[in-house]
């Protein structure tokens, strides 16, 4: 690539134009005439038998067009009235988890009836007018207690347990038995809300002369949601278009398939009316997917000079109440970032994965890796603090070398390229650790605590090589030179926040050398759009843009084979030069990709076999995933009075391989930091013993303010990745990987005085108040 | 019952139940969708309006309580073709990703930009604590409001759109209307 402007440029987006000026079109702003209100009558217990469900009041209402219970859609023709998991895991159990409860509710929240009216304030009423008796049963909602015995979530299976899967490389063994220390410690990673401020909206219309299904929802996946959809429906896929419009923040929690998107499309279908159901934010916090919610026992052997040597783990991961999507494919995704950025051999791990009565979790930003660089970067914490060695150094033992790669660790990934301590070295010069050093000494002498956290995360992503992905890992691009020069882009992957209608048109700018707004990149319609596996697991540019990438050279090389006609010449001697053909070394003569657009067009002066038309489209199938990583460093001072946790500075020295719009790539990166951190003091799901969830709404459960996040000071790192063609990693998920464990370690280390060895999340100011106050003799807070 | 409410500078009569929340008369009776909801308990402060040009969580608000006043929503603190500065800084600044607390972020910060002119760093986050952003980590929009501060206190005027992203005409134009024939040549196409 010679020719660049636009890559590498911070350049304004293009989607916010309408974003800023209230003209965008999020799902519920789709006006369709005709349209009728969906409100689902949901289960207030989080473990109850239907006993009945009287109708006839709510059906009564004048403005009432239906209602549905799961009676009725169980034996509806054609629907399949569970929901899919995908996942590739041999003995995993699948317990039915129908679209509407049947005769059993498993979970507060879970969607028991449909009432469909005349307007979401009218649905809302004849909702409340819907009369469910329940019989109590008994819940479970702590892991253990579900993995250990009854009573269980479904009574069928006579088990809560839906997998185990253990994994062993080296001799952990041997390794424990040499070991100058080991440490033993539990991580408890709370149970975390997505919360993306747009909630789930679906409106569905079906044409029944067309026979044709449409639903807007607020997804991620677009492709994969109407794949699900057909083999829910029954219906033929082609008959069945999926829309993600504007889509207000996913965070993965949009990476799904919903009950109530294939039951409002199911209404839609019986009505011949478009059905719009707009959740509420209790709605949302109840029945959208959660995340995290991981017990990690967690053994470490070390050497004096802080070597680690074996890794001893059992992660025990809360599934709720049924699988969604992906649910137990996230804590396999722990185990296999068990390593970090460290190359130690032996390790033997378990994972089990729990039903309890709760919300299913899934993904959600990181989906399993925060949880791994979690309780590593924890890890190498304490066994500095065990070893009074600074846990700088001991990172620095242990880091795979840059010598190193491609790296195979004992869990089996191969990571693709890495730098740990030029980006840590990087960090620290930037921070001047040293000077903090020395001034955390000082202050302690005054009684102030100031805390240093590090940590140095690495992370599986750009989903992926299709074979170790539970469905396709691929993405697709289609770029169409158009006759009068403009440039179409249609994108697989559906961005919802990311930015890909500018660092996508930034690439083909530069590539096919047209302005940037000759570029039109449309995506997230599948009646538009060729197949596209979507926006999740930093997958978007890595996989997506390399898709891109692929059909630029498919055009670049017609439009050689097109200007070398006109010339006379051999395809061979023209070549791309600053975004314009030419022959080799001769200047004189120059077409643009849009001239050759125009003569591919009008078709008469083409080379004798070639098709007319200039378009392309490709899928890029990833080889590898890519493995971003970095360094973050959180500076605290812990309240002694209060315990209340003060932020003195946030830097973040990250390193995704070659930027498009380093801008973008920040802004990720900030995102990323103030979800991470949040889990670290902030945020908790809370469920009671009967399953009743204590945190349902923006009062209850905490996202942070703009007054309760730090100013983060940003720095990079470039080591590109040859997985895919544009040597780029994925960043949208990195920030909230490193930040959890740098803010966690931080606090941890201005309490080391006390002897506080571990607290577990969220770190409340009480909760820290309460440990200068008395530590437990193992230092471990809960 | 009817109530008169002025929105955006126009006077208009709208027929609502009294427990309709003004929110929804401005999105579903007057189609100004870029005003959006986040929350059921005035938490997320994606619903902001101007009333009377004062900020409100348009979801706490009654439209019949709006009855007789006046209400400015995104549409109307500026347009494409006329940016208001706070609107241009978000642009500028990457103050935004998804875009859905956007709009109402921009209205708060308007009307905190109203009362503190220059607001410092910390003065910003403590003036946005009613609106809730889940993408930016709230940096970029610290940066934006700053920036846009710092404009209109300069006097800076109302850019559009077109002229912070330009269009260029085509490289290859369509033949001029009325005319049949597509040109043969590239050359009569004005490359």
């Amino acid at each position: 690539m010679a020719f660049t402007t636009m890559v590498g440029a911070r350049i304004r987006r293009r989607e916010d134009p309408r974003l800023i000026t209230g003209r965008a079109t999020y799902v519920d702003d789709v006006r369709q005439v005709g349209t009728v209100y969906a409100a689902f009558v949901r289960s207030p217990y989080g473990h109850a038998k239907i006993t009945s469900i009287d109708t006839a009041q709510a059906k009564s209402d004048p403005h009432v067009l239906a209602v549905y219970t799961g009676e009725d859609l169980h034996h509806a023709h054609n629907l399949k009235a569970s929901l899919p998991v995908a996942h590739k895991m041999p003995d995993l159990k699948t317990p039915p988890h129908y679209v509407l409860a049947l005769d059993e509710a498993r979970v507060v929240g879970e969607a028991v009836a449909i009432v469909v009216a005349d307007s979401p304030y009218t649905a809302r009423d004849a909702a409340e007018k819907v009369v469910v008796e329940y019989e109590q049963l008994p819940a479970v909602v702590d892991i253990e207690k579900a993995a250990a015995g009854p009573p269980y979530v479904h009574e069928s299976l006579g088990t809560n347990v839906a997998f185990t899967m253990p994994f062993s490389a080296g001799d952990p063994d041997k390794a424990f038995a040499e070991a100058d220390v080991t440490i033993k410690q539990r991580i408890v990673n709370q149970r975390v809300a997505p919360v993306p401020i747009e909630p789930r909206s679906m409106v569905a219309s079906y044409d029944a002369g067309m026979q044709q299904l449409t639903l807007y929802s607020a997804t991620q996946i677009p492709h994969l949601l109407r794949t699900q959809l057909a083999i829910a429906l029954g219906l033929p896929e082609n008959k069945i278009r999926v829309i993600a419009p504007e889509v207000g923040g996913g965070f993965g929690a949009k990476l799904n398939v919903y009950a109530e998107e294939v039951v409002v499309s199911w209404v839609a279908m019986q009505l011949e009316r478009p059905v719009k159901y707009i959740e509420t934010r209790s709605e949302c916090f109840q029945a959208m997917i959660h995340g995290r919610d991981q017990i990690d026992d967690l053994e470490v052997a070390a050497k004096n000079d802080g070597t680690i040597t074996a890794l001893r783990l059992k992660i025990t991961a809360n599934m709720g109440a049924y699988h969604q999507l992906l649910t137990p494919v996230i804590p396999t995704l722990t185990m296999l970032m068990a390593h970090g950025c460290y190359k130690f051999e032996n390790i033997a791990a378990e994972v089990v994965g729990v039903f309890t009565n709760t919300m299913s979790t899934d993904a959600y930003r990181g989906a399993g890796r925060p949880e791994a660089t979690f309780f590593i970067e924890r890890a190498i914490d304490m066994v500095a603090q065990r070893l009074k060695l600074d846990p700088v150094d001991v990172r620095r033992k242990n880091f795979i070398a840059s010598s190193a790669f491609p790296h195979t660790t004992a869990t089996g990934l191969t990571y693709d390229s890495g730098d740990y301590e030029t980006t840590m070295d990087k960090a620290l010069a930037i921070i001047d650790y040293a000077g903090l050093r020395k001034q955390q000494e000082e202050l302690r002498k005054q009684g102030r605590y100031l805390g240093i956290g590090i940590s140095t995360y690495v992370e599986v992503c750009g989903m992926g090589p299709s074979a170790a992905m539970p469905a396709a890992g691929w993405d697709s691009a289609t770029i169409r030179v158009e006759p009068t020069g403009s440039i179409t882009v249609l994108t697989g992957v559906s961005p919802h926040g990311q930015g890909q209608e500018t660092t996508f048109a930034q690439i083909v700018a530069d590539e096919l050398g047209v302005p940037i707004d000759h570029v039109s990149v449309i995506h997230g319609d599948t009646d538009k759009v060729q197949y596209g596996v979507g926006t999740f697991g930093s997958r978007g540019t890595a996989v997506g843009g390399a898709a891109l990438k692929l059909a630029i050279d498919t055009i670049q090389a017609k439009a050689v084979k097109i200007a070398a006609h006109q010339w006379e010449a051999n395809p061979d001697d023209v070549e791309y030069r600053d975004g314009k053909m030419q022959v080799k070394g001769d200047p004189s003569k120059s077409m643009t990709t849009a001239e050759a657009g125009f003569l591919a067009f009008m078709g008469d002066k083409l080379p004798p076999g070639l098709e007319p038309g200039l378009d392309a489209t490709r899928r890029f199938e990833p080889p590898n995933f890519v493995f971003p990583f970095g360094t973050h460093i959180c500076v605290v001072e812990v309240d002694a009075q209060s315990g209340e946790v003060k932020f003195v500075k946030y830097l973040a020295v990250d390193d995704c391989g070659r930027l498009i719009n380093p801008m973008i790539a920040e802004g990720q990166i900030h995102g990323g930091i103030a979800q991470g951190l949040s889990q670290a003091l902030f945020e908790e799901v809370v469920y009671d013993g009967n399953g009743q969830l204590l945190t349902g709404t923006l009062m209850d459960y905490a996202i942070p303010h703009a007054e309760q996040v730090p100013h983060y000071e940003l720095d990079h790192t470039v080591t590109p990745t040859t997985v895919n063609p544009l040597g780029i990693k994925g960043i949208g998920e990195a920030g909230t990987i490193g930040s959890t464990p740098a803010v966690a370690n931080a606090v941890i280390d201005a309490l080391a005085p006390f002897g506080v060895v571990h607290i577990d999340m969220p770190l409340k100011p009480e909760k820290l108040w309460a440990a200068m106050q008395a530590v437990p003799s193992n230092g471990s807070v809960r | 019952m009817q109530i008169d409410l002025t929105v955006n500078g126009k006077q208009t009569f709208i027929d609502v139940e009294p427990r309709l929340l003004l929110v929804h008369a401005l999105r579903d009776s007057l189609n100004l969708t870029g005003t959006h909801v986040g929350c059921d308990t005035s938490s997320c402060g994606a619903c902001t309006v101007l009333l009377d040009g004062v900020s409100v969580k348009s979801c706490t608000v009654f439209a019949v309580q709006a009855s007789g006043h006046e209400v400015t929503t995104i549409e109307g603190i500026g347009t494409a073709d006329s940016l208001h500065p706070m609107q241009e800084a978000f642009w500028t600044a990457h103050g935004l990703q998804c875009g859905y607390c956007t709009t109402g972020m921009i209205v708060s910060a308007v009307d905190l930009l109203k009362r503190n002119p220059d607001p410092s760093d910390d003065e910003i986050r403590a003036g946005l604590e009613g609106n809730l952003c889940r993408c930016t980590g709230y940096e970029n929009i610290v940066k934006a409001v700053r920036a846009a501060g710092a404009a209109m206190r300069a006097g800076d005027p109302r850019h559009s759109v077109n002229e912070l992203m330009p269009i260029h005409p085509p490289t290859v134009e369509p033949p001029p209307s009325g005319e049949a024939i597509i040109p043969q040549q590239l050359q009569e196409a004005k490359v």
